[in-house]
């Protein structure tokens, strides 16, 4: 069974050099700690910026430069700013080639609920509904199950989606699963884990 | 042409009334008019609506006008960092929006350059999609979402010449430009009011033609989570 950082590890080797990506809060932004050598990928921020650097060390932040997760960041050489339309713009246009995005639920066909729970303290969906609907490929990293135990990939989301049919890839603490024709596809098993043992924890149809 | 007004309460005369609907540049506290916003707290105005990423935060950005009750209604994507927004919308007090980040962007953008409503993929298939037109284009179905036109843009830029030519500062531009182009009348706040020719014109964000009035002040610049690495 993989670990948070363990599930970035594996996540990170889905980017392909000379990419635009970006990375969403939680375990996908520790991705850009992963990054394999030899592959150079240029991480976009929606709040305007490509080029995102580190976060600063202490004396350095910039009330002026945070990422979307409202942190402070630094910035590279090949650092770009825009404003807010045009940050949407080339996500909505497809100019950024892989979003690697955390979710609450996946289904077989690629539905993706990571924006609410009804009843629950509703935050809002922020970038994500673009984010799916727009960026070339979606990779979902998760927890396989809840706390219970119950499966998070389902047949069908039980929560409001965040986009319908968007996501490609799927990494758990249970292995790397693809959305196919029909359901998931096993792709690979973490260390120590069989592929009944991922079936038995799998809801959704296994093709 | 005077565009430049000495403060934040002079810039607004005039311009703020009761059930007005405006713009608000920012992205969390990063790049929010706070002096502006500082501004309609204490004049008054009541049952704003807001088209605006973010609530700010409790005791600053938008927050300080939801702590006086001067909100009646969010067009925001994102309120999570605001608990009396959070009490005031689970009791009824406050009506809220949701559009996704880039629809609102876009929204303004839109409204900005006399676009009513365009197609978008994101929210098909969600509840976002509830009630809206679909078209479909190219095999692919998209929904309607409608330009904002705000009576008022309120926004933050770093440097303004005196004719109103915005510079803006790293990623503190976010939906400043779209809420400016938006308002009927923009109001723009910044660090430094510089002589009409000492900006490279080929270095200009956004023109002044969009902008109205400018006042110059001292800003807070809170930072919402100061995050660093050890070196």
């Amino acid at each position: 069974m993989w670990d948070r950082n363990q599930m970035a590890a594996r996540a990170a080797l889905e980017l392909e050099d000379g990419t635009y990506v970006n990375l969403g809060i939680g375990i996908p932004t520790l991705v850009s700690n992963y990054i394999p050598e030899g592959v150079e990928v240029t991480l976009q921020s929606e709040n305007g910026m490509l080029g995102m650097g580190p976060f600063p060390i202490a004396g350095e932040e910039d009330a002026d430069l945070i990422n979307a997760g409202k942190q402070t960041i630094t910035e590279l050489p090949q650092t770009a700013y825009f404003d807010s339309a045009q940050s949407f713009g080339m996500i909505r246009g497809g100019k950024i080639a892989m979003a690697i995005l955390g979710a609450m639920e996946v289904a077989e066909n690629g539905d993706l609920a990571n924006w609410m729970i009804p009843g629950k303290l509703v935050k809002g969906m922020g970038g994500a509904m673009d984010l799916v609907a727009g960026v070339g490929r979606v990779v979902v990293v998760m927890d396989h199950t809840s706390k219970h135990g119950d499966s998070k990939l389902l047949k069908a989301c039980t929560l409001p989606l965040t986009g319908q049919a968007v996501v490609d890839r799927i990494i758990t603490n249970l292995g790397v699963l693809d959305v196919v024709e029909g359901g998931l596809k096993i792709v690979e098993c973490a260390e120590g884990v069989t592929e009944a043992e991922l079936r038995v924890a799998t809801e959704a149809t296994i093709v | 042409m005077k565009k430049i007004y000495p403060n934040a309460a002079a810039a607004l005369d005039g311009l703020l009334h009761d059930g007005m609907f405006i713009a608000a540049g920012g992205f969390g506290l990063c790049g929010i008019p706070e002096l502006l916003l500082s501004a309609i707290k204490d004049a008054g105005t009541k049952n704003l609506t807001f088209a605006s990423n973010n609530a700010g935060v409790d005791d600053f950005g938008i927050g300080i006008l939801l702590q006086t009750r001067q909100v009646k209604k969010m067009i925001s994507s994102y309120v999570g960092e605001n608990a009396e927004f959070m009490r005031q919308y689970l009791s009824g007090e406050l009506e809220l929006e949701f559009n996704p980040q880039g629809t609102l962007a876009e929204r303004m953008r839109a409204g900005g350059c006399g676009i009513p409503g365009f197609y978008t993929k994101t929210g098909v298939g969600t509840v976002i999609a509830d009630g809206k037109e679909h078209k479909d284009f190219n095999g692919e179905t998209y929904i309607m979402e409608e330009g904002i036109f705000a009576d008022l843009a309120i926004v933050k830029a770093w440097k303004a010449d005196e004719t109103g030519n915005l510079i803006f500062r790293k990623t503190a531009r976010n939906f400043n430009p779209p809420a400016a182009m938006c308002g009927k009348v923009c109001v723009v706040e910044v660090e430094e009011i510089v002589p009409t020719g000492s900006l490279d014109p080929d270095h200009i964000h956004l023109p002044g033609i969009y902008v109205h009035r400018i006042i110059q002040g001292d800003h807070e610049k809170r930072i919402e989570q100061r995050t660093v690495r050890t070196a």
